[in-house]
């Protein structure tokens, strides 16, 4: 599945357990680089990483891999359960499979690369963050994010951007019906540079930024007065 | 002719519809329940006498102290007394108000708690103690600071609005609070009303785990619900991996939220404790792993000690703080005239025309608050409120406040009798028990 180089350094989940495999990755100093056998779908697998080091999961990880991260990089090998690197500070996360839920939840800077598809909810109160996503999207996603960018190569679920703040959503593929107050706003030749440059630094070469359509907020739902209740959803 | 109000559309229900028609949109209100709900008002301590002695009641030892997070926690929170600061927002409150509620917290030994929108650092350098709440919205969320805190609460609701979100009107949106939430500044924020990335108690406890691992399993883990379904609320928090319950009754207050959420939806305070006092005991947690908070109401040492004796471990104040800090202060009438309102009236914290300078953003408003005088009538008030759950134990016979059982109480109403399962004050009776009160041992 992979085709990027495992790093320096391998520990294993099986003889250290989830607490002694993070607490030497929360301790590592910046510059390291480690590898983890044998994850086997645990949960906060790297969670509350703090320094520039490199890690890289030899398998599935559960719920909250990469969780909170800040200045690390950190690889999975394969498919990341619920709440991929969600609150990510700063660092790259990349997901060489598939993500479930809420990959990239309230992230607040960095970037998360998903190399599959990402299940509903993607991006959800997205923060400052930017996730692309290769493949597809579930419905949902973008629930109420306030600010970053979501890139979707593939199609987008029903519900998109719900409820969103500042948020820019890039879609190349279809997208089911929009959520509440998010619109398909024009793409100008700033959105253009700005998902170019996303693109490159994903590593996404195979697709053009002209392909995509940009969405966000209709700005309709800012004020509590405007008449934004039950009958406008 | 004979004027005959009507009892069902009585002069505020008549109000609010005119004002509904007038206006087009549902009313939003600060504060807690105003509705007369059964509460603590509604029972009373049975002092010693013959078959019960009394300690003295103004020297002999009466312990006030409580540890939170004994569970799981390799550094429990130690509080002095078992009255802490409930979780209020800066951009609800002014920084002033933050601090103060910090400092006063910090002077009588007990913890204050952050609210929707992060920890700002005046907040953290004025609380020795401080509960770091961790929110659906996550506005602000930081893990720096959350490895800064003595605890991490987990809202999954407030008790005045269980199921629902949070509102912060765009006048209290400044640049900075804008700034912590990731928002643009002005704008009407909107709190999301469940987790973004979990969804039930089976998620719950792996959400848990990832907290400790991302603290190093130091810190205790609170779980905070709104009073509706307390037995199953508290056994599912248990079941999640919680070190503390924190339960919060319809009295509790709110910054901003409609009316109609405020005064109909959630449960007394006094009728949420024992089911989740219950949960507990069932588990074998009660007063031995889990601790159980409880706030909604509080206002006096009664009530401190009312809801011990029920089975909590301790209480938490927000609106009563609100008050001591000098909110619906009567030195504020001629300003809470002039917003056509009164002293003990004044709910209206959303608007952020706070002349207290509490429920604020305006840098005028909120320089009227002196934060060390402030910080001093909460401590203060907490002291007060401390002495008289001491007077209250003494006359009990009980030598800590944790010693009060509901053996200590009765109640003045058959609607209280049954909530709070207690005898019917006279009488042997507790509507609804299945087991003899003269048998009941706790």
């Amino acid at each position: 599945m992979s085709t990027i180089e495992t790093t320096a350094g391998t520990l294993n989940l099986d003889d250290l357990g989830l607490r002694g495999v993070n607490r030497t990755l929360q301790q590592a100093a910046a510059g390291e680089g480690f590898s983890l056998a044998n994850p086997n779908g645990l949960h906060a697998i790297a969670a509350g990483l703090r320094a520039e080091v490199a890690v890289d999961v030899l398998g599935h990880a559960g719920y909250y891999c990469a969780g909170m991260n800040q200045r690390a990089t950190v690889r999975v090998h394969g498919n990341a359960g619920v709440g991929l690197a969600e609150n990510m500070m700063s660092g790259r996360v990349d997901v060489l499979g598939s993500a479930g839920q809420a990959a990239g939840a309230t992230a607040r800077g960095g970037l998360l690369v998903i190399h599959g598809d990402a299940a509903a909810r993607c991006a959800i109160s997205l923060k400052g963050a930017h996730v692309v996503v290769r493949g597809s999207v579930g419905h949902a996603s973008a629930f109420m994010a306030q600010t970053g960018r979501l890139v979707v190569l593939g199609d987008a679920g029903p519900g998109l951007g719900d409820s969103i703040y500042e948020t820019r959503v890039y879609v190349r593929g279809t997208v089911g019906e929009l959520g509440a107050d998010c619109v398909e706003k024009p793409m100008r030749d700033e959105h253009l540079d700005e998902l170019a440059a996303l693109l490159a630094d994903a590593g996404v070469t195979d697709v053009s930024a002209s392909d995509f359509r940009r969405y966000g907020s209709a700005r309709q739902l800012y004020h509590w007065q405007h008449p934004d209740g039950a009958e406008d959803r | 002719m004979t004027m005959r109000p009507s009892a069902t559309f009585d002069t505020p229900a008549i109000a609010e519809i005119q004002r509904a028609a007038r206006e087009g949109m549902y009313a939003i209100r600060g504060f807690g329940a105003k509705r007369r709900v059964p509460h603590f008002d509604d029972l009373l301590f049975l002092g010693a006498s013959i078959s019960r002695y009394p300690l003295e009641g103004y020297r002999e030892a009466c312990g006030t102290d409580v540890a939170l997070g004994t569970r799981h926690a390799a550094r429990p929170l130690r509080l002095d007394i078992p009255v802490t600061i409930a979780g209020m927002s800066f951009g609800a409150l002014s920084a002033n108000a933050k601090q103060a509620l910090g400092e006063g917290a910090s002077k009588v030994g007990t913890s204050t708690t952050t609210g929707d929108g992060g920890m700002t650092p005046e907040e953290r350098l004025a609380s020795d103690k401080l509960v770091y709440q961790y929110l659906p919205s996550r506005y602000g969320m930081n893990p720096d600071d959350l490895r800064r805190a003595d605890a991490i609460e987990i809202v999954v609701g407030q008790g005045a609005k269980p199921g629902g979100g949070g509102m912060l009107l765009g006048q209290k949106i400044s640049e900075r609070v804008a700034a912590m939430r990731d928002l643009p500044a002005g704008i009407d924020q909107r709190s999301a009303c469940r987790h973004p990335d979990w969804t039930g108690p089976d998620d719950l406890e792996i959400k848990i785990q990832e907290l400790r691992e991302i603290t190093d399993w130091q810190i205790p883990i609170y779980v905070k619900v709104g009073a509706s379904r307390p037995y199953y609320d508290t056994a599912l928090a248990v079941k999640a991996g919680a070190d503390v319950v924190v339960l919060d009754g319809m009295q509790g207050g709110t910054a901003a939220t409609q009316e109609v959420f405020i005064e109909h939806v959630g449960i007394p305070t006094l009728a949420a404790i024992p089911p989740a006092v219950e949960a507990l005991q069932e588990l074998g947690m009660h007063r031995s792993g889990v601790q159980l908070v409880v706030s909604g109401g509080i206002r006096t040492g009664a009530d401190v000690a009312k809801a011990i004796a029920l089975g909590a471990d301790a209480v938490s104040v927000g609106v009563a703080a609100l008050i001591a800090l000098g909110d619906n202060s009567p030195e504020l009438a001629e300003d809470y005239a002039a917003m056509g309102t009164a002293p003990g009236a004044y709910d209206a914290w959303h608007e952020g025309r706070d002349p207290a300078g509490i429920s604020t953003q305006d840098p005028e408003l909120a320089a009227r608050l002196d934060p060390e005088a402030a910080a001093q009538r909460v401590a203060n008030y907490l002291r007060v409120v401390t002495l008289e759950a001491q007077t209250i134990a003494r006359a009990c016979g009980k030598s800590h406040v944790h010693n009060l059982e509901p053996e200590d109480l009765v109640a003045l109403t058959v609607e209280s009798s049954a909530m709070a399962r207690v005898p019917l004050v006279g009488t042997s009776w507790v509507p609804g028990a299945s087991v003899d009160p003269a048998r009941r041992t706790s």
